[in-house]
């Protein structure tokens, strides 16, 4: 199978990849690393009349400090993120996620920004994005704006991406010396997950100080398990109380059904996967 | 079209492609290197796995275009001078195959792997061979070879590892 016929532009600056965006508007698909647009061109489920390759942009590249926040440009690969020690030491969260995320082969191509601007509810990225309470970037023709993981995703496959906008960076607020585990649940290897959880915890002298909780696939958006959020806090990091606060997991949630699960199913999932994720990160 | 040139195989090659054009396409159909075969065409099995700046990728998902500039290394370009890498020795000392369709996948990606980490656990083999699917579920000999490489390769002494790793 191979993709329809389509142009290909490959800017070297983010200025000139707006400006193609803005002239070929919804005829335009931006490449990342392509790992989720390339099947869908091949399959035709898609067929622009251009893609634009940001791959040929080194601004978009690579991990900096920058004081309480790390920023992660968008066009940084997943094996990238994986091996940076400025994420290892204070977005632990991130780097769980993204070690079983898809295979070596598709981290090696697949880039943080690119997954996060698909949005794929059951994607490895978005939960722990939500989570620790990321920014992202976006720039368009009138200048950058910065929106919160909260307001980022929209839909199924929607952001708050325009049409004529490229999400440049992700700012990653430090969250050092939090424990922190990516809890997911597959039967087949390289499976999305049917469910994930997210978590990141504070723990002062075995108590509960602070708690981050995100859901994988638990709606048609990455979710916030706020309700857990909010029972964790101040409790005591043991198994009992963690049961507690994660059988609250699947509050505002409405998560699928498909050929993998029903809803119910996931539903416990959720409960079981958070208690797991939670005393995970809690060192429990 | 679009002109790309780029090494592989430690040739220079420079062509106009379709951007269209898949990476496992042009190093089939315009550089005859069939070695590389196409399994799933769906970026699931990894059997078109090939090195690109020397990581693995699949080649089935990335286009020749986005390879512009870049080196290339296909099951074809492991060999030198007509002895075998010592993956390739060791896929075939331990019958790491039965059909062979997913070995030049299974080869590429273990030597990648062995690159990052020389002395794997069998559970890191097998978490490194996540993207390679076997339909004859091959595995177990698979793993060995990978192991049998990661003896070879790096030797038994922790001098000789050292050497392993960088060579």
């Amino acid at each position: 199978m191979i993709p329809a016929q389509f142009d290909y532009l490959a800017p070297t600056t983010v200025e000139e990849a707006l400006a193609a965006l803005a002239e070929h508007g919804d005829d335009a698909k931006i490449l990342a690393g392509g790992q989720s647009l390339l099947p869908v061109l091949r399959m035709r489920l898609n067929a622009p009349e251009v893609v634009i390759d940001l791959g040929k942009i080194p601004e978009l590249r690579g991990v900096r400090d920058d004081g309480d926040h790390l920023v992660i440009g968008a066009m940084t690969r997943h094996a990238d993120v994986l091996r940076d020690p400025m994420v290892a030491e204070h977005a632990a969260l991130l780097q769980r996620a993204v070690t079983h995320l898809a295979d070596e082969q598709i981290r090696h191509r697949g880039t943080f920004g690119g997954a996060l601007a698909h949005a794929d509810p059951a994607g490895d990225v978005g939960a722990p994005a939500l989570a620790l309470g990321c920014e992202m970037v976006i720039a368009g023709r009138d200048g950058t704006r910065t929106v919160g993981a909260d307001d980022f995703f929209v839909d199924l496959f929607e952001t708050a991406v325009g049409e004529d906008e490229i999400l440049t960076a992700v700012r990653v607020p430090k969250h050092t010396g939090w424990g922190a585990h990516y809890e997911k649940f597959v039967r087949v290897a390289h499976q999305w997950p049917i469910v994930a959880v997210a978590a990141a915890v504070r723990v002062e002298g075995g108590t509960i100080a602070e708690a981050r909780v995100g859901l994988t696939n638990m709606g048609s958006t990455p979710l916030r398990a706020r309700a857990v959020e909010d029972a964790l806090r101040g409790q005591p990091a043991t198994e009992d109380a963690v049961r507690e606060a994660a059988s609250r997991a699947t509050e505002g949630t409405n998560p699928p059904s498909d050929l993998n699960g029903d809803s119910d199913y996931r539903s416990h999932l959720a409960t079981v996967l958070t208690r797991r994720a939670v005393l995970a990160a809690a060192g429990g | 079209m679009t002109r790309i040139s780029l090494t592989v195989d430690g040739a220079r090659v420079a062509d106009d492609v379709e951007p269209r054009m898949l990476l496992v396409q042009y190093l089939r159909e315009r550089l005859g290197k069939t070695g590389t075969v196409i399994g799933c065409d769906t970026s699931n099995c990894g059997a078109c796995t090939v090195h690109l700046d020397g990581e693995s990728v699949k080649s089935c998902n990335v286009l020749a275009v986005q390879a512009d500039g870049c080196e290339v290394t296909t099951i074809e370009g492991l060999a030198q001078d007509g002895e075998l890498h010592p993956v390739q020795e060791a896929f075939r000392e331990c019958h790491g195959l039965q059909c062979g369709f997913c070995t030049p996948g299974m080869v590429m990606q273990s030597v990648a792997l062995l690159k990052e980490n020389p002395q794997p656990s069998e559970e890191e083999i097998r978490l490194g061979l996540e993207g390679n699917l076997c339909r004859c579920t091959g595995y177990h000999n698979i793993v060995r070879a990978v192991q049998h490489a990661a003896g070879v390769s790096t030797g038994s002494t922790s001098e000789e590892q050292e050497q392993g790793v960088t060579a």
